[in-house]
């Protein structure tokens, strides 16, 4: 029997395992959305296509699984652009598909037509228009295959409207033939062989672990190292919760908000062991005083994030969890006890802190979310300074519990991946940690919360300010505070006329009554915590200096 | 230095505009390019020469093996190899400034292709030097126009580029 475009495009999801999808009618996905109508398939209608994208981003990263959400052409599709390269950025992967113009129409500047392979050509791992029907079973299979194999990434599969509505013979289109694209995942013996010698020769090694650590599943595998060693272990923002925060080998974060303790760790090691990250600038600052004296060993899946920013001693291309495998498998251990105390004595003397007074502080809190939620709630952050405290004070033991714009830094990620993170995890308390800047950025998701009963928190730190912007005006700018200063709706009637639950909470005493209270309630819940309106995130390396040379 | 590689694409639409955005967004400079389909229909060839040292060419190497479309890349530079470009100039040339034209296009093994009253189109193949000495040489009888392929290569002796793919072949299907 023949069927649609659409219905075949429907069939491939649901043989790909895709359960929910993050969408947006319009025109040329109508005969998409027609198909969906009454499909075994969970249709998310968010509030702008955005929210799709990064409510398809949030529930790949808590679950492990590509995301996927679909728009319309032209606006429909350029509005999940930020979506896509957030996504890219971070490598998660997410399958993106986009109505387009019949194929008859295209290349004629047609009513809402946009080139969005051309668009996203930069932003994707790879993107497909489906000019012919036959080969859109095919096409899907490659696109999930090449989103979630190797270093994930988000893939975009346009589809024209006259092939979604045409009428084809649904066949297996057989065995994958993609011979421009083979991830390695078995790393050289030869690299792993190098990279064991320089770890049993190394008398202060020091551990930096990234992303690809949370998304190639590789915690346990990076236990096992870093207690075979006592090596430190910091973690980029990307990686927070990929080794548990509450361990005493952990040193945190690393880089221009990281702890001054990491930072002298890297500064003084003489082994630094890269797992699944990629030197980005907010972690190395200067870059030729980035661990000066170490022999560096890089870990990736990704061939081109090798030397791309750092020299590198010893690469080792592959799978990190296989990686570390291996080189676990050879190792013989040999314990840097003088250099854990060492770390452990700085640990102490320069812990991560803030000054208490009469007013809300924005550190105390983020720790209350985590005194409240016994650290068990997974977090969302939206970018700017409250993603830092969040990732500063709440101590995260477990992968996939924080979940952050980390490499776009996209104001207005949080709340529309809360959304995609509760709907992966029904059973979790999903907060989103916000600013009052950003959080206006996506606020219109909180109609999509409320109508799907997703129970997420928004915990809005409101200082009336792009405290971020803000704060290094006042640092580099001469305090001229120029358009960061906000003048914010009233969040608690907003929340309520979405249909929310909302709190305000002005005194410290109310800070923890307040969070109790929003995870008694039901439903979605927003409080706007009236914290304390100039307060920095500190430590910081002021941009372009060593990131032991640190403020605060 | 100077690197030429030979890179080997999926014969897909759209590969041409993924390599070279690559290039413009990664900075990195494209001095002469050619593309045209290869003895498999289904793979075209792309001959890139392009400025930079080891290192950004490791670089541009590993950032062009992430394109789906990439199936393999070889900087033949670093062997044996051949190159040629072509090139067309259209010379102003009076009939009486024919005859010296022709002995130039004759020294240089080139060919004349058309011929008006007061100009000659010469065709010409060769290695870099070879093309700027014969462009150099007929500089000062005024030239109307002139058009270069793009430098293409192969390597010496009976190894070529090999086509053959190391990608996902034969998965099973689920």
């Amino acid at each position: 029997m023949k069927k649609s475009g659409a219905q075949i495009l429907i069939e491939c999801l649901q043989a790909e395992g895709v359960d929910t999808i993050f969408g947006y009618p319009g025109g040329q996905v109508l005969p998409i959305y027609d198909a969906l109508y009454d499909a075994d398939l969970r249709h998310i209608l968010t509030r702008h296509e955005q929210g799709a994208a990064h409510a398809a981003d949030g529930y790949a990263r808590a679950s492990g699984r590509p995301g996927v959400c679909l728009a319309t052409s032209g606006p429909g599709a350029t509005n999940l652009v930020t979506g896509i390269a957030n996504a890219y950025m971070d490598s998660v992967p997410m399958v993106a598909i986009t109505g387009q113009v019949p194929t008859t129409l295209l290349g004629r500047d047609s009513f809402q037509e946009a080139d969005i392979t051309g668009i996203t050509l930069p932003i994707t791992k790879h993107n497909y228009i489906v000019k012919d029907i036959s080969e859109l079973a095919r096409t899907i299979r490659e696109a999930f295959y090449i989103a979630t194999t190797g270093r994930p990434g988000p893939v975009l599969i346009d589809i024209p409207k006259d092939v979604s509505a045409g009428q084809a013979y649904h066949e297996d289109p057989g065995p994958l033939y993609l011979p421009g694209y083979s991830p390695r995942l078995e790393p050289d013996t030869a690299q792993v062989a190098r990279a064991v010698r320089a770890i049993e020769e190394s008398e202060r090694p020091v551990i930096y672990a990234g992303g690809g650590v949370v998304s190639g599943f590789a915690h346990g595998e990076l236990l096992s190292l870093a207690e075979l060693l006592l090596a430190p272990v910091s973690t980029t923002l990307m990686g927070l919760g990929g080794f548990p925060g509450d361990h005493p080998l952990s040193v945190g974060m690393l880089g221009m908000h990281g702890s001054k303790y990491a930072n002298y760790a890297i500064c003084d090691c003489d082994l630094l062991i890269g797992v699944g990250v990629r030197f980005d600038d907010r972690v190395t600052g200067k870059l030729d005083e980035f661990a000066p004296g170490a022999t560096v060993i890089h870990i990736d899946i990704d061939p081109a994030e090798i030397g791309k920013n750092v020299g590198v001693d010893i690469p080792v291309v592959g799978d990190v969890r296989t990686a570390l495998q291996r080189i676990l498998e050879k190792l013989q251990p040999r314990l840097a006890t003088r250099w854990r105390d060492t770390i452990l004595n700085w640990k102490k003397e320069y812990p991560i802190e803030f000054e208490e007074n009469g007013r809300i502080k924005p550190q105390e809190v983020i720790r209350e979310i985590y005194n409240v939620t016994g650290g068990k709630a997974r977090i969302t952050t939206e970018v700017g300074q409250h993603q830092m405290w969040a990732a500063q004070y709440y101590t995260y033991t477990r992968p996939r519990t924080f979940i952050s714009s980390g490499g776009l830094g996209t104001m207005g990620f949080g709340l529309p991946a809360a959304i995609g993170v509760q709907v992966a995890c029904p059973e979790e308390i999903v907060i989103d940690i916000a600013g009052d800047g950003s959080i206006q950025m996506n606020i219109q998701e909180m109609q999509t919360a409320v109508n799907y009963k997703l129970p997420v928190k928004v915990a809005v730190m409101n200082n009336g300010y792009l405290g971020m912007v803000r704060q290094w005006q006042e640092l580099f700018y001469n305090r001229r505070y120029s358009y960061t200063e906000l003048q914010n709706p009233d969040f608690v009637k907003l929340a309520e006329a979405y249909g929310a639950a909302g709190i305000r909470v002005t005194k410290k005493s109310e800070v923890r009554p307040a969070l109790e209270e929003a995870l008694r309630i039901p439903g979605p819940v927003m409080i706007d915590f009236q914290i304390e309106r100039e307060e920095n995130v500190l430590p910081m390396v002021p941009p372009g200096e060593p990131i032991n040379k640190m403020l605060g | 230095m100077q690197h030429t590689l030979a890179v080997m694409v999926e014969n897909n639409p759209g590969v041409l505009a993924r390599v070279a955005g690559l290039f413009s967004r990664r900075g990195y400079n494209i001095d002469s390019l050619a593309v045209g389909r290869t003895e498999n229909p289904e793979v075209s060839r792309m001959t890139i020469v392009v400025e930079g040292d080891q290192r950004e060419l490791e670089q541009v190497t590993k950032q062009l093996h992430k394109l789906v479309d990439v199936i393999k890349i070889s900087d033949v530079t670093v062997e044996r190899y051949v190159d040629r470009e072509l090139v067309l100039i259209k010379v102003s040339a009076t009939p009486s400034q024919r005859g010296e034209v022709m002995q130039i296009a004759d020294i240089f093994r080139a060919r004349i292709v058309d011929l008006g009253a007061k100009s000659i189109t010469v065709e010409c193949t060769g290695n870099d030097g070879k093309i700027n000495a014969f462009e150099e040489s007929l500089r000062s009888y005024g030239i109307k126009e002139l058009v270069r392929t793009g430098k293409i290569a192969m390597l010496r002796g009976i190894r070529g580029v090999q086509t053959q793919e190391s990608g996902v072949r034969n998965q099973e299907s689920e």
